[in-house]
């Protein structure tokens, strides 16, 4: 009697909660679905964000890999270039040419008489055009006393317009071109005088105040030099140091210490180590400013962590059994580690490496420190010389106000993501070709 | 000789001092292998290290004492009364004879013209004792180690002796990098401590570190409150943590829990890479893109959005840490044990149930400390709000004003002309000292966090 009573509650029981789970099922599936929503759509911001902002580099890059160029009949007057007929290479370069350019212009618009018009119609040309034509010239010495038509860079205002990257609707007080000008350009691209052309300026020329002038040539020596000094120091430092560590060490506070302080050293800001590099290397040692040298010291310091823990896992990887082989058949713990191990581990070391290369060659913060700033025209061409570096560059030319800069900018950007692109491609297809389960 | 040149010589030598070990010993074998106690290369290297190790040991000598000697002998040249100055007077004088020696400095004063030639001799004389110096150190050293080369004579011993001390070197370097960071900036911030209390620098509510340059300008003497450098830091990784913790987190989740394999392998990657972008791209972005874009969108709500916003360098920052805040929770997630998974499951759980109320709880301690780093990150971070956020110490929470952080501070009270007597410049070495301190605190605080949750699991 009692039994048959509990049993009925007990299923009555049973039966409500069946029917409140069963209730409360589409509630929870919803909530399901709603929470698997989330995660996907944060997946996507992410992915969306770097979308956009590669896209928005990019559009801004791609119009710099061209600049205008104008089609000027230039006659090398030889009364102005070498008044005193010498005939020498003295005379080429330090011959009149911003007077050639100006006749060519005035040949183009001979209406334009007024002193203030004439000097804007000369600035439609770069103020590197007269050092252009002395290289054309100096190429071509028979051209003297000829004329020739010659394609040479216009001012970067210009360039903006035809790219069409000025808003002709704005006011004229609020262009940096005028109306007349504007008809005067327009003319030019009627008589198929302007032209956009590959920037080969970009990749060839150093720094410049000058949009139109400016490249990346010398930042990137800047660069190779820089990351020359860190693989030279880093690569056999770190990989000493992460063979030592985990081969050799004994296991005791000093080790731990060791241990502790790398990982620390990996999460120290960047900048911290430009104030090491500032107050050791160029306050302490004496060592030049803006140099190459330094730069590359406080990026080894700064990228040793990363090569030592990428080298540690690697040797870690690497089974006993292999130490214990070359062990029991009589190798000393050198050898087997130098003949067995490390040749086991180097391919995931390498990947650590390059790796923490990258990173090395994308930094920026310290090197400001070190007075890799500032402006500098010439092409590196030695450790000690001054110089910058690409990112560095990119700051630099970020912080112009030309409008000419931020296509520039964002080239250089595309040309720092192809070089990091490439190197981490790189470590990504060693990990894969060389990686060994064991 | 250059020294670069000198230390490629000194390389050729050793790889000549190689061969001249390694024939030594298989002479003194006599033809048969096992008379020797190493192998016979191990002699090459033995050779090898005598040649080269002395002399790069003098060449280091030299040129750490070179440049004192050289130019403490230059003023011995010069007439007494240059000779009576003072150290810092000498100094810009033994500058000027170096600049006209290299000719940056155009014209040579008369004055100067005997010591600049006694210096140019010097150099010259310098050098050539330097090179004759090492190579002939170099030789001694290979004559030497020849000489010893033994039938019993333990080579290899030695030889990985050496190597073992090199490794051990390379190992502390890292210890003395750190030795180094602390140092300098400790050393820096003391004499800045001297000038400016520790109690202002820390609890002063102004920030303006522009000194009169000379004692009869009429300026502004500084101010030296870093409360509002601290504020705006903090505002700022604040926003950056509000963007990535839950776009960074949602996003492992999905990863560990929903994704397919195929998926995982692709998202998870193209996440990474935002990690790898250089900051100075970040910096470009929200310069040029992100902070015109909200000034525009507060301007249609009708707000007074300032240009550099904290709002556009915290956002662009928060785009950057998601995949610190990610990977690391995605770590953390897998390592949670199936068994605690499948034990939801058979109570009736779903798998976000399951999912919020026993696996994130089980990550939690890694999480965290994936937060932790992802912070540290953030308060460190120097590109990004020096080209987009302002110069100006507002202390302010209103995210829309313009603030200044600890790194943009340091950078431009570094970047140009330094005085190192000049509390300006000292400044930055406190700042750093502070910003060091507080990411220091975060990284062993995340790190044993992250070390005690692996052991658990593990």
């Amino acid at each position: 009697m009692s039994n048959q009573k509990e049993d009925s509650k007990y299923s009555n029981q049973g039966i409500r909660t069946h029917q409140l789970v069963k209730a409360g099922l589409p509630r929870r599936r919803a909530k399901e679905n709603r929470f698997k929503a989330y995660g996907l759509i944060c997946i996507v911001a992410g992915l969306g964000f770097l979308v956009i902002l590669f896209g928005n580099i990019i559009s801004h890059a791609w119009s710099a890999f061209e600049q205008t160029y104008i089609a000027l009949d230039v006659t090398f007057d030889e009364s102005i270039i070498d008044p005193e007929g010498r005939h020498d290479l003295e005379t080429l370069t330090t011959a009149d040419y911003p007077a050639l350019l100006k006749k060519s212009m005035s040949a183009l618009f001979p209406e334009v008489k007024e002193r203030q018009q004439k000097r804007s119609l000369n600035g439609i040309l770069s103020s590197g055009a007269p050092y252009e034509l002395q290289r054309f010239l100096q190429q071509h010495p028979a051209l003297l006393g000829k004329t020739e038509r010659v394609w040479l860079p216009v001012d970067d205002d210009v360039d903006m317009l035809v790219k069409s990257q000025i808003d002709r609707t704005v006011g004229e007080a609020d262009r940096r071109l005028k109306d007349f000008q504007i008809a005067w350009i327009d003319k030019l691209i009627a008589d198929g005088r302007l032209e956009k052309r590959f920037n080969k300026q970009f990749f060839a020329s150093g720094d410049s105040r000058e949009p139109e002038l400016a490249g990346i040539r010398g930042a990137l020596m800047g660069s190779l030099f820089t990351l020359l000094v860190t693989a030279v120091l880093s690569l056999p430092v770190g990989v000493a140091s992460a063979i030592y560590l985990e081969e050799f060490a004994p296991s005791n506070r000093w080790t731990d210490i060791i241990e502790v302080n790398i990982n620390n050293l990996a999460a120290v800001p960047s900048i911290v180590f430009g104030l090491l590099g500032l107050a050791v290397f160029i306050n302490f040692f004496g060592l030049p400013r803006s140099s190459p040298l330094v730069g590359g010291l406080v990026l080894t310091l700064m990228t040793l962590p990363v090569i030592i823990i990428a080298g540690r896992s690697a040797l870690k990887s690497v089974p006993p059994s292999i130490r214990e082989a070359a062990l029991g058949i009589g190798a000393s713990q050198m050898q087997t580690v130098f003949h067995h191990v490390l040749p086991l581990a180097m391919p995931g070391m390498l990947t650590g490496a390059i790796i923490g290369m990258a990173r090395a060659l994308g930094e920026s913060a310290p090197l400001l420190m070190i007075g890799m700033v500032a402006f500098i025209v010439d092409v590196p061409g030695s450790l000690t010389e001054p110089s910058t570096v690409l990112p560095v560059q990119i700051y630099l030319w970020a912080d112009s106000s030309e409008r000419g800069f931020v296509e520039r900018t964002s080239a250089a950007i595309l040309v720092l993501l192809a070089f990091l692109i490439t190197m981490n491609g790189l470590a990504i297809y060693l990990r894969k070709r060389y990686e060994r389960r064991w | 000789m250059q020294k670069s040149t000198l230390l490629l010589l000194l390389l050729l030598i050793s790889v000549y001092a190689f061969h001249v070990g390694q024939k030594r010993s298989q002479e003194i074998a006599q033809g048969k292998i096992k008379n020797l106690h190493s192998l016979p290369k191990y002699y090459g290297y033995y050779t090898a290290l005598w040649a080269f190790l002395p002399a790069l040991l003098l060449l280091f000598i030299w040129l750490g004492f070179e440049s004192p000697v050289i130019n403490h002998s230059v003023i011995e040249t010069l007439p007494e009364e240059s000779r009576s100055l003072s150290n810092d007077l000498k100094g810009l004088l033994i500058n000027d004879i170096h600049n006209s020696l290299s000719g940056s400095a155009g014209e040579t004063k008369p004055e100067l013209k005997a010591a600049v030639e006694y210096l140019r001799d010097l150099k010259i004389w310098s050098n050539w004792l330097l090179s004759f110096l090492a190579v002939s150190f170099a030789f001694m050293g290979m004559y030497f180690a020849r000489s010893r080369i033994r039938q019993g004579h333990r080579a290899r011993n030695q030889v990985e002796k050496t190597v073992m001390w090199f490794l051990l070197g390379s190992s502390l370097i890292a210890i003395l990098t750190t030795v180094g960071i602390v140092l300098s900036v400790l050393f820096e911030s003391i004499r800045f401590f001297g000038k400016i209390p520790l109690s202002e620098f820390l609890f002063g509510l102004q920030w303006s570190p522009q000194i009169a340059m000379r004692s009869d300008q009429v300026a502004s003497a500084g101010a030296f409150g870093a409360v509002p450098l601290f504020t705006g830091t903090l505002l700022i990784s604040s926003i950056a943590l509000i963007v990535a913790v839950p776009i960074g987190l949602m996003s492992a989740i999905y990863l560990a829990e929903y994704a397919s394999l195929g998926f995982r392998s692709v998202a998870k990657p193209l996440l990474e890479i935002l990690a790898g972008i250089p900051t100075v791209v970040y910096g470009f972005f929200a310069a040029l893109t992100v902070a015109p874009f909200i000034r525009g969108l507060g301007a249609d709500f009708g707000l007074d959005v300032s240009s550099e916003s904290a709002l556009a360098a915290g956002l662009v920052m928060g785009i950057m840490i998601i995949p610190f805040v990610s990977s690391l929770s995605d770590d953390f997630i897998n390592a949670v044990p199936q068994s605690l998974r499948d034990g939801a499951y058979a109570l009736g759980a779903t798998q976000s149930e399951t999912i919020r109320q026993v696996v994130i709880p089980a990550a939690l301690p890694g999480i965290v400390g994936g937060i932790l780093l992802a912070a540290s990150r953030a308060i460190g971070e120097t590109m990004i709000v020096v080209m987009a956020a302002g110069l100006a110490a507002n202390l302010t929470a209103n995210p829309l004003e313009a603030v200044t952080t600890v790194t943009t501070q340091i950078v431009t009270l570094l970047v140009g002309d330094q005085e190192f007597d000049s509390p300006k410049t000292l400044a930055a070495f406190a700042l750093g000292l502070v910003l060091f301190l507080a990411t220091l605190v975060l990284n062993i605080l995340a790190l044993h966090i992250v070390r005690k949750y692996r052991e658990q699991y593990e």
